[in-house]
This record gives C-alpha cells, sequence and structure tokens, in this order.
C-alpha cells in the first residue's frame, strides 16, 4: 500500500476532529477576548450537550431533539455567565476564574448524579453517521462534513463580527469597557451574546464529535476541553481564525500520531507495534510547549491584549 | 442648562468631591481647571453615569440625571470625551466614528454627521480606513473628540483634550472646540493647561481637592493673582 493511502485516513479523521476542537476553540477565545477569562467551565458545557442529546433522543425524534439541545445549551452558557461571572464583572479576575472552576465541577457533579456515573451511550444519528467513500478511503460522512460546517459557520461569525453592529460593539467592549459604555453599549448584553455564540457552536460541537464516540460520562468534557483551550492558545488566544487554525494543526497531529504504528508497519519502517498512539493526547501539550516556547503569544496572538 | 448642585462623591473612604456646584448654560464654553487629582474627572464620570454620587443632584433642563444608567446621559444629549481619549485602537477609524453614533437609529442623519465631523477633521477622513490605533496622538484627539460628536450632543465634556499633545497640536483643538461651539455644541472643558482655557472660556471654575473655591469669567480668572500664580505659572508681583 502506498504511502498516500495509509495517511489520509487519519488526515481526514484528523481534519475532523480538529473541526469539532475548532468549534469549541472558539468559545474559548471569544469568551477570553472579551472578559479575558479563562472560560474553565466551556468543556463541561459541552459535555452537558452531549448528555442533553442523549436522554432527548430517548423521548424525540431527532428534528425535535437536536433543536432543543442547541436551544437548551445556549440558555445554559447564557445562565453561567450571568449567574457565576456577571455578579464579578469588577472583581479581582482570579476570582472569576475561581467561579468558573466552580461552575465546571458543578456541572460535573450535576452530570455524575444524573447519570449514576454510568456511561451513556449517544444516540445514532442517522445520515451524518453513514459510512462513504472519499478518495478511496472509508469513512463516516460526519468526518467529511465537520471541517465544511465548521469553516461555513466560522466564516459567518467572521463575517458578524467585522461586518455588523454589535459584531463592532463585542471588538469595542472587548478594547475598552468603561469607553463602550459611554458610547452607549449595553456591556452586559455583548458579553451575553458571546456566550450564546460560543455555547451554541460548543453545542453544534458536541453533536458531531460524540457521533463518533460510543458514549459519555461526565468527565467527557474535559479532555476536549483541554484540546480546544489548547488550540486556542496555540492560535493565539483572543484570536478566531487562530483557534481554528490552532484546532486543525493540533486535531491532526493527534490523529497522525494514533496512526503512526499502522503507518509505519505498513510501510516496513517498523516490524511491530510500538505504541505511538500512546502519546496523542501528549503531542497536543508538546505542541503547546513549543509555541509558548518560541512565540508565547501564539499564531495570530497580539503583542498586549491587557485593558486599561 | 447643565446643572449640578452640591454633588458629594467618594472612592472607598476617600471624598473625591465635597459639594460642588456648577452651572453650565446653553452654548458657553465652561471650563473647570484645577490641579491633578483635583476631581475633575471625578466630576465629569459621575454627570456620564460612571461614577455613583452619594449626595446631590445633576440636573438637565430640569431633568434628574443622578443615578440614571448611563445611556439615559447620553440619550439627554451629554456626550463625553474621555481623558486619555481612549480611542478603540483595533477599531477603523470610521468604525470609531460610527460607535459614537451607537444609539441612535435615524440613519441618514447619521450619515449627515459624519460629513461634518470630517468636514471639521479633514485629518480623519483620509484615514477612515485606518486602524485608531496607528493614529498620532493629535490625530487620536481629533477622533476621540468626533466620536463625541457623533452622537450630536447638545453638551460634549471634553477631559483635558490637550493632555500629552505639542502646543501647535493643542492650538488646533482649542480652534476646533470654539468652531464646535459656534455651532451651538454647549461645552464643558476640563484643562490642566488652565491659559489656553480659560482665553476661550465664557465661564469658569477652579475646583480643588474636591471643592469648587472660585468662579468667574474666563478673562476674571485669567486676571486673578492667586489663579495666576497657581495655575498659570506666574510670580505675584
Ligand atoms: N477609581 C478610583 N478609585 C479610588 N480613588 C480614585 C479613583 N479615581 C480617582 N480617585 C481619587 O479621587 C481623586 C480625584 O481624582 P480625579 O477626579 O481623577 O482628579 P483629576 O481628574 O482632577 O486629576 C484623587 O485623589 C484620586 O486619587
Ligand atoms: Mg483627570
Amino acid at each position: 500500500m502506498d504511502l498516500w493511502n495509509t495517511v489520509l485516513p487519519y488526515i481526514l479523521s484528523g481534519i475532523s476532529v480538529g473541526g469539532q476542537y475548532a468549534l469549541i476553540a472558539v468559545g474559548y477565545t471569544m469568551v477570553y477576548g472579551i472578559l479575558r477569562l479563562i472560560n474553565f467551565a466551556h468543556g463541561d458545557v459541552f459535555m452537558v450537550a452531549g448528555l442533553m442529546m442523549v436522554y432527548f433522543a430517548a423521548s424525540m425524534p431527532l428534528y425535535a431533539a437536536i433543536p432543543l439541545m442547541i436551544l437548551l445549551t445556549v440558555l445554559l452558557g447564557f445562565t453561567i455567565e450571568r449567574v457565576a461571572y456577571k455578579p464579578l464583572r469588577t472583581a479581582p479576575r482570579m476570582s472569576v476564574m475561581i467561579s468558573a472552576i466552580g461552575v465546571s465541577y458543578l456541572l460535573q457533579n450535576l452530570a455524575l448524579y444524573v447519570t449514576g456515573g454510568l456511561n451513556k451511550n449517544y444516540p445514532e444519528i442517522p445520515w451524518i453517521s453513514d459510512k462513504i467513500t472519499v478518495l478511496g478511503a472509508t469513512t463516516a460522512r460526519v468526518t467529511v462534513i465537520t471541517p465544511f460546517l465548521t469553516v461555513a459557520l466560522v466564516f459567518a461569525l467572521v463575517y458578524l463580527i467585522n461586518h455588523t453592529k454589535i459584531g463592532m460593539a463585542m471588538r469595542a467592549v472587548s478594547k475598552d469597557f468603561e469607553t463602550a459604555q459611554l458610547m452607549g453599549i449595553r456591556i452586559n448584553s455583548v458579553i451575553s451574546a458571546t456566550f450564546v455564540i460560543g455555547t451554541f457552536l460548543a453545542a453544534v460541537g458536541s453533536l458531531l464529535f460524540f457521533s463518533n464516540y460510543p458514549g459519555i460520562v461526565p468527565t467527557s468534557g474535559a479532555m476536549p476541553g483541554l484540546k480546544a483551550f489548547v488550540a486556542a492558545v496555540f492560535g493565539g488566544i483572543g484570536s478566531i481564525p487562530g483557534a481554528v487554525v490552532g484546532a486543525f494543526i493540533i486535531g491532526i497531529s493527534e490523529s497522525l500520531i494514533k496512526g503512526l504504528d499502522t503507518i509505519l508497519i505498513t510501510q516496513g519502517a517498523i516490524a511491530e507495534q510500538m505504541d505511538f498512539s500512546t502519546f496523542s493526547d501528549a503531542v497536543t501539550f508538546v505542541l503547546l510547549i513549543v509555541i509558548l516556547v518560541f512565540k508565547p503569544t501564539g499564531l495570530f496572538g497580539e503583542k498586549t491584549t491587557d485593558k486599561v | 442648562m447643565l446643572k449640578i448642585e452640591n454633588l458629594q462623591v467618594a472612592y472607598g473612604g476617600i471624598q473625591a468631591l465635597r459639594g460642588i456646584d456648577l452651572e453650565v448654560p446653553d452654548g458657553k464654553i465652561v471650563t473647570l481647571i484645577g490641579a491633578n487629582g483635583a476631581g475633575k474627572s471625578t466630576t465629569l464620570r459621575t454627570i456620564s453615569g460612571l461614577v455613583k454620587a452619594h449626595a446631590g443632584s445633576i440636573t438637565y433642563d430640569g431633568t434628574e440625571l443622578l443615578g440614571k444608567p448611563i445611556n439615559a446621559v447620553l440619550e439627554a444629549g451629554i456626550a463625553q470625551v474621555p481623558e486619555g481619549r481612549r480611542v478603540f485602537a483595533n477599531l477603523s477609524v470610521l468604525e470609531n466614528l460610527r460607535v459614537g453614533a451607537y444609539l441612535r437609529r435615524d440613519k441618514a442623519e447619521i450619515e449627515k454627521d459624519l460629513q461634518w465631523v470630517y468636514e471639521l477633521f479633514p485629518r480623519l477622513q483620509e484615514r477612515s480606513w485606518q486602524l485608531a490605533g496607528t493614529l498620532s496622538g493629535g490625530e487620536q484627539q481629533m477622533l476621540a473628540v468626533g466620536r463625541g460628536l457623533m452622537s450630536r450632543p447638545k453638551v460634549l465634556m471634553m477631559d483635558e483634550p490637550s493632555l500629552g499633545l505639542a502646543p501647535l497640536v493643542v492650538q488646533g483643538i482649542f480652534d476646533i472646540i470654539r468652531e464646535i461651539n459656534r455651532q451651538g455644541v454647549t461645552i464643558l472643558l476640563i484643562e490642566q493647561n488652565a491659559n489656553m482655557a480659560l482665553k476661550i472660556a465664557d465661564l469658569a471654575y477652579v475646583l480643588e481637592t474636591g471643592r469648587i473655591t472660585m468662579r468667574g469669567t474666563g478673562a476674571e480668572l485669567l486676571a486673578d493673582e492667586s489663579v495666576k500664580e497657581a495655575y498659570l505659572g506666574k510670580k505675584k508681583k
């Protein structure tokens, strides 16, 4: 088998995973951009979105379950901001971070309570889980859809931010709360809008992500959340294109490492399994360390992002 | 008329304003001078609703503004050009101006005001697509003033517009302030550069550690010996 055909499936799946990370990473980077807050609860909101889908799909048809899941996830993101972050608007940034960590554990514990800690099977979503053949490789349709959907959503978002009034307000608020207020911008509405967009993308991401996995447990949001966060930092936190590029790089690297044994064996480079796939998570963090050493602001990061 | 009575403001335990009275009659240039830390910015920030007062009143044409949200003050026709310009560095010049008109819905009128600001500051029109962060200090100040005008205010409050600018640039800004006033906008001007502020002011106040210690026409204060000594850098004879 030639190298290309061996590597291709891993690249495809890497692009797909990267797209899923990107949908989560945008939420981290937008919230950071506006509040300078690392929203530790974001990965758990993603997990809750997955769990909602499990329960909703069991009791109603998918065409109702999916919109309901997305709607309630968005509502959850909105509520978290209003209840746990907004009251701390003038508190030191560290207090808000601690509040975010608190929300993260709260969501995990609620999930534990609801599921009893049992692995919940994610519903089979027809059509997107169907197997198809692309460039000679067999894969689920979701693998192919994900990057296109991600890119389309991100383009829509970038358009919103750069060419609409609310987008202009978001950019103004991200620079200077007080002056934005002096212009008549209601900063709380703008911040809420940011959370709504971020959680909407995470909800879509959860649909794509969990379709590829057998099940969900209360900690299922932690690893993808962390990877997406790393992607956001890698790309330059606060930058949306940065988060997306970072997510694709991390998704592809991770997938290639997972497939490295197979690739090397079929190429005759090694004779037996070397268990490279064990390092697939580690490679993400190696990438993070490398970028932080050589370019601390990330690929697309601004030099100084602190507000006056 | 914008009227302030017995305004008291404290930050934590520190009294920044100890009951000040101030009148800004329509169509005039009123200046508030005072040393660093006297409470000048606090006065403007309280009028805009950014800072809460614990006593006093701020009325515009008889309507109480104190305790109202920031947007209500803006909608009443009082806009602020904050200290240090505070333009949105990540927005273009044009976007900064549009943000200034954020609360307005009258699209056609906004476009007219945009042309008005561009006439006042042709430099801004030349640079309308440039990011505000790339402008010089003087241009940023013009932008900050233009942004303030985009809400089409009745009263424009300016916090030390001459801060950190070269004398020639300052002269240009003061000329514009006069021009804006001539076109009917009431001006409340805060300055440490007392000399220039008093020269253009119809009415002037001196603020010292949270108290108004003097009031008069610009010319009266310019001629006053104690003002000369304290704020104009001239010795008593
Ligand atoms: N946010 C704040 N917190 C605490 N004290 C403040 C704050 N802003 C101003 N002050 C204090 O209030 C007083 C008046 O400040 P300010 O209004 O900025 O003076 P000015 O503009 O005349 O230089 C000063 O003593 C200053 O230290
Ligand atoms: Mg000041």
